[in-house]
């Protein structure tokens, strides 16, 4: 099996649905040229292959960029538009909240928009709140809108497959750290169903519902906690909607106690929807009371352990778990 | 330019469909009960979506906005459908999830009425940029008006429209006031369209009333799109008759010069210019009127009789499953 950063996995994906359907073009700032020529990165390489005409470079226009995608998937064609940071998201967010995810709704049922949202995501290389901040929670909470979050690089690939076949606006948010850690990517060709979450460890006495970059510091923290007996079943949403709520319950169900982990700030953060469902549905089921472990209600900072103290880590994970043990 | 008979008379019949559909509309809405919502009209800026309609293909896309009634139905809308859905009914063209100001006509190449102001603008540059990347022979059009200049959305889009060359219109219905503001108090030039130079592409200003100059004017635009020239901005100057929805008393708006653009109708003036010119007679603008009334009283009943959707309708259509 191929080894792969989630950077090169989107690259293959891309790669492979370009060359499968011609309908599949993408656009944003820097996916030709860019001022970071790093391989690892998901577009690099792609205009060569490809050219001018299906890999655009596009001005510093957010919104312009959204557009593109909402008009042109109105008109048959299958944008795959990049939003180069998260925080940039707010430029373009008219377009894909009030557009993107209401059209099909307005023109009642009668139009489709297949377009992806790529967007890079995640703190932990210094740049600050400007360039780091995730927002999952506000594209989950507009309905008309899928919204991937993938954790390993063979999902990123079978995921954007997927989203790309997909005839629905799906918001597609990388983690970029995750573009440096390779992992296994399957050789031959596959899509990854959107909807589906995936138990990554499996365990008795806890479930940790995770998603992107930190089913790393869930598993991590498993690892720690199983010498001490303690069975940690680590479940990666992977798409966080539609929200795979069987998965999550069955494993609560199982388990009897949950804790939701994210990078994303505590206040109106996912983790209070997951939580939300288990009550509703698995409350009889609950041992203890659930816990969140999230970053805390500050915006990204700067300064190295500044930033290390914003990002949740397995010490905050195991401490929540005994908590409730 | 010489405009053929056919079409002159076409587009005094798509202004009068316009005329009448939004006067039944008028009353309509001041029946308690009978159109939920606020009711936005372009009464009086009929010659701009006729003008420009009658100088596009079928293929041709429009983009439509707050007055999208005559845009819609100049671009060849079925009156019955239009109606139900401003009716809110099971019957109308988005089974009544849009409602007046959202009327989305995939079927004719009118797939999106916005009402975020300047939000059109992106999305026509993303239909023109498909229209390009397929080599279609066709264009698109986007009609915004004075306020949606004001917007963020105008600069990036007649930015990109211009640096990609794509085949675009745009068509700002300068109507003189967005909202409660008059031009002046949101604009400081006296020409949206001498903003064009700012993006490298021709603009225009026309009269916004004159329905042959707007024909022309797009037209000009149309066949500068389809030879690969790129965009063009063309101003229209027009009137905000109404208000900002039926229930503004216009109070910020001088009685004068409501009258004084009631005198320049786009419609008595086009027609007595189609009689001068022969090209129809009075007896045939009768019987073309009393059929256009018939259109608009069948859309009425049509859209009287039709049964709401089922409250439970309102789950469906949010995602392709």
């Amino acid at each position: 099996m191929q080894q792969l950063g989630m950077g090169q996995a989107v690259k293959q994906a891309l790669r492979e649905e370009m060359t499968r359907d011609e309908r599949v073009f993408i656009a944003g700032e820097g996916v030709g040229v860019s001022i970071h020529d790093n391989p690892m990165l998901p577009t690099a390489g792609l205009l060569k292959e490809f050219g001018p005409t299906r890999v655009k470079d596009t001005p510093v226009s957010e919104a312009a960029i959204a557009g593109l995608a909402v008009g042109a998937a109105a008109a048959g064609l299958r944008p795959v538009v990049e939003i180069m940071f998260n925080p940039f998201f707010t430029l373009a967010s008219d377009m894909i909240v009030n557009h993107a995810a209401k059209l099909r709704y307005l023109s009642g049922g009668k139009s489709t928009f297949p377009l992806v949202v790529r967007i890079k995501s995640g703190a932990g290389f210094g740049a600050g709140c400007q360039h780091a901040h995730n927002l999952e929670a506000w594209v989950a909470h507009c309905p008309g809108l899928r919204v991937i979050m993938p954790s390993t690089p063979a999902d990123a690939k079978g995921l954007l497959k997927a989203a790309i076949r997909d005839d629905n606006p799906v918001i597609f948010i990388e983690d970029m750290m995750l573009y440096f850690a390779p992992g296994p990517v399957p050789n031959e060709e596959y899509l990854t169903p959107i909807g589906k979450a995936e138990i990554k460890r499996q365990g008795r006495d806890v479930t940790v519902v995770t998603w992107s970059k930190m089913l790393g510091v869930a598993l991590k923290a498993a690892e720690q906690l199983a010498p001490e007996g303690i069975e940690a079943e680590i479940v990666d949403l992977r798409t966080l909607a539609p929200l795979d709520k069987e998965i999550i319950l069955s494993s609560v169900r199982k388990t009897g106690r949950l804790v939701v982990l994210h990078e994303a700030t505590r206040t109106g953060g996912f983790a209070g929807e997951v939580c939300a469902v288990v009550m509703e549905e698995a409350f009889s089921s609950l041992k203890a009371p659930f816990r969140r472990v999230t970053g805390p209600d500050i915006p990204v900072p700067a300064s190295p352990p500044l930033e290390r103290f914003y990002i949740p880590d397995e010490k905050q994970l195991i401490a929540a778990v005994r908590e409730i043990l | 330019m010489q405009i053929a008979r056919e079409k002159k008379i076409e587009m005094l019949q798509s202004m009068l469909l316009s005329r009448r559909f939004e006067e039944s509309l008028t009353e309509l809405c001041q029946v308690e009960g009978k159109i939920p919502g606020m009711m936005i009209l372009c009464t009086g800026q009929e010659a701009v979506g006729s003008g420009v309609c009658a100088a596009l293909s079928s293929e041709d896309v429009i983009i439509s906005n707050h007055r999208s009634h005559n845009h819609l139905l100049a671009k060849g809308a079925d009156p019955r459908a239009i109606m139900a859905e401003i009716y809110g009914k099971a019957t109308g063209c988005n089974k009544g999830k849009s409602g007046t100001l959202h009327l989305a006509v995939p079927e004719i190449n009118a797939p999106c009425t916005t009402t975020v102001v300047g939000g059109g603008l992106p999305i026509a540059v993303g239909v023109a940029f498909s229209q390009q990347y397929k080599k279609e022979e066709c264009v698109t059009v986007c009609f915004f008006g004075d306020g949606a200049a004001d917007e963020g959305s105008f600069h990036e889009s007649l930015n990109l429209a211009s640096l990609w060359n794509l085949p675009i219109i745009f068509v700002c219905e300068n109507n003189l006031y967005a909202g409660a503001q008059r031009y002046e108090e949101h604009t400081r030039v006296e020409d949206i369209a001498d903003r064009a130079i700012a993006y490298a592409m021709p603009g225009e200003v026309v009269n916004g009333n004159d329905v042959t100059a707007v024909y022309e004017a797009a037209r000009r635009a149309r066949r500068r799109a389809i030879a690969g020239d790129g965009p063009t901005l063309i101003e229209c100057k027009t009137y905000r008759c109404r208000g900002h929805g039926e229930s503004d008393h216009q109070l910020y708006q001088p009685k004068d010069e409501i009258a004084a653009w009631q005198e320049k109708c786009p419609i008595p003036r086009f027609r007595d210019e189609v009689l001068a010119q022969e090209l129809i007679t009075a007896e045939e603008l009768s019987a073309m009127e009393a059929t256009i009334n018939a259109v608009v009283e069948d859309a009425v009943r049509f859209a009287e009789e039709s049964p709401y959707p089922g409250p439970e309708e309102a789950l469906e259509d949010v995602f392709v499953e």
